[in-house]
């Protein structure tokens, strides 16, 4: 479990992280969400005492970072920025990391096949692409078998099968009971992945929720109606007490009303339309509405 | 202590799992043996200025500064390329308290350092001695181990120094740009100006030529100090201690 307590951070005058407060919990995938900038690395950094808050708090299983012995058998990390030397091989820097923490020799090569790096293992990092660097990364965070993962942007230069093949990873440490916290600016990928969000903006907490009740509250459904007479559709939608939107290409949206009623509507007013249907709003549009559009 | 021990064997594993690592020592070790041995070659019949004493050891260690540029800049890169490559990130997180991080940095790096420097030290001279044939000396002599063992502390310190001036700069080219003239060029040129030599004698390369002297030099010629062998370590152990107090205050205030 992650406790994070009124935490603040201030470079200069920028305020990055503004009074934050929420708490990760075992057992479930909590996606960390916002666009670029809005403090989610910043946070995280804090969280493994990289960063010196500016005020309050982070708790790890009720302990600083800085206090935990053996940090990486409690806490794996994946950060954002680069964390190896391009000279050494994967497995070179797995080795030292092992040994700094009193890790056997086996998990190293047990991480190494579990992110696929097996066959890679010993040639040097400086020729590693994205997708690799990020693989290695993972092999890292794992390396101690943590209860706790801390993982920013984990998607950032994986191709489409190791996307797939992450989502798993991830459901499935979480699935063990593992404390899992995913960073990323892509709504998305949360939504394939993650079941709870912490929602910030300008290193504000926006949300602190489900995904499901997050979509539900701020994503807004509605049905949406292609018709040749738009003025009549309209006419009739309204006086009926249904608020009405237009959407992309002359699309009329019915809002707070289901497909059915609308059918009815049309049928009984002999309005021609081309198509209804209903549309559940994506985690995306939730976001963009909560952000007030802001992300572009 | 078991933190520290740990944190300890993981920076040997970094250090040595870094192909620099070898060709820098290995090049140190051959530059202080090599050199000093050729221009003991041109030493066994030549002549020295009028104002200095012929001394063995010293003029046989010629080579060595050469090795100890080589030995420093391994020193440096051991601790800048934690930051210039990221790396500081990763050790931070593993080994997150900044004081035992460095500690075991530091020590890591010493004991190599220690080892190269016996390595270069002995060797030099045990490989310079009989070039300079009748002019050489043995270790059997009255001066010459302890001049043999300040250029072995000479060269470990300076590369312990390194260490901890790369902690507070933490860019390699700055912490070269730096120290390569305070190291070596002074002693071709300030260290010799009359006026301000009662100041630039403190400069550690000048103190390092007292460590290596088996015969006392006479005032005024290059290689005098107001200070004598044990002065000389002390000095060289507070530009030394100086360069980790240094170090370890910019670590503890650093957010990589």
């Amino acid at each position: 479990m992650i406790e994070v307590d009124g935490l603040s951070k201030r470079y200069g005058g920028t305020v990055a992280v503004d009074d934050l407060s929420f708490t990760v919990r075992p057992g479930r995938v909590t996606g960390f969400l916002g666009p670029n900038g809005a403090g989610k690395s910043t946070t995280m950094r804090m969280m493994l005492d990289l960063d010196r808050p500016s005020g309050g708090r982070v708790r790890i299983d009720g302990r600083r970072y800085r206090d935990l012995d053996r940090p990486l058998l409690r806490v794996g990390a994946l950060l954002e920025a680069r964390s190896t030397h391009g000279g050494r091989s994967a497995r070179q820097h797995l080795r030292w990391l092992a040994r700094t923490n009193g890790i056997g020799e086996a998990r190293v090569r047990a991480v190494l096949d579990q992110v696929g790096l097996a066959d890679t293992g010993h040639r040097r990092t400086k020729g590693f692409s994205l997708g690799m660097g990020q693989r290695l990364g993972l092999a890292a965070a794992l390396l101690g078998d943590p209860p706790v993962l801390l993982l920013d942007e984990p998607v950032n230069g994986l191709d489409p099968e190791g996307i797939v093949w992450l989502r798993a990873l991830v459901r499935g440490l979480a699935a063990e009971g593992r404390t899992v916290l995913v960073s990323s600016h892509l709504m998305s990928e949360m939504a394939l992945t993650a079941e709870h969000l912490v929602v910030i903006a300008h290193g504000r907490l926006l949300a602190d929720t489900t995904v499901d009740e997050f979509v539900a509250e701020y994503a807004g459904s509605h049905v949406r109606i292609t018709t040749p007479s738009p003025e009549r559709l309209r006419a009739v939608l309204t006086s009926a007490g249904i608020r009405v939107g237009e959407g992309d290409g002359g699309v009329i949206e019915a809002h707070g009303v289901g497909a059915d009623r609308v059918g009815e509507l049309v049928a009984a007013n002999g309005v021609v339309v081309h198509e209804i249907g209903a549309r559940t709003a994506s985690l995306e549009e939730a976001f963009m509405r909560l952000t007030g559009g802001e992300r572009t | 202590m078991r933190t520290l021990l740990l944190a300890f064997q993981g920076e040997l594993t970094k250090a040595w799992s870094l192909r620099s690592t070898w060709w820098s020592l290995v090049l140190a070790t051959a530059m202080s043996i090599g050199l000093s041995a050729l221009i003991g070659l041109g030493l066994r019949d030549g002549r020295l200025s009028d104002r200095n004493t012929w001394d063995p050891v010293r003029y046989g260690y010629f080579g060595l500064t050469i090795g100890l540029i080589v030995l420093v800049v391994f020193g440096v890169m051991l601790v800048s390329g934690e930051f210039t490559s990221g790396t500081i990130r990763a050790s931070l997180a593993a080994v997150p308290r900044r004081g035992v991080f460095l500690t075991a940095k530091v020590l890591a790096g010493t004991a190599i350092a220690l080892v190269v420097s016996v390595v270069c030290g002995l060797g030099a001279f045990l490989a310079t001695q009989p070039v300079l044939g009748d002019r050489g000396t043995t270790l059997g002599e009255p001066g010459v181990p302890r001049a043999v063992l300040g250029a072995c502390l000479f060269m470990a310190l300076m590369a312990v120094f390194a260490m901890g001036v790369a902690a507070m700069l933490r860019s390699t080219a700055l912490c070269l740009g730096i120290m390569i003239p305070i190291l070596f060029l002074n002693s071709q040129g300030m260290a010799n100006l009359p006026a301000i030599r009662p100041v630039t004698q403190f400069l550690p390369d000048q103190a390092g030529l007292v460590l290596m002297q088996s015969v006392q030099q006479p005032p005024g010629s290059v290689g005098h100090t107001d200070f004598g062998w044990g002065g000389a370590l002390l000095v060289l152990l507070a530009w030394t201690l100086a360069a980790l107090a240094g170090g370890f205050v910019s670590i503890r205030r650093l957010d990589p």
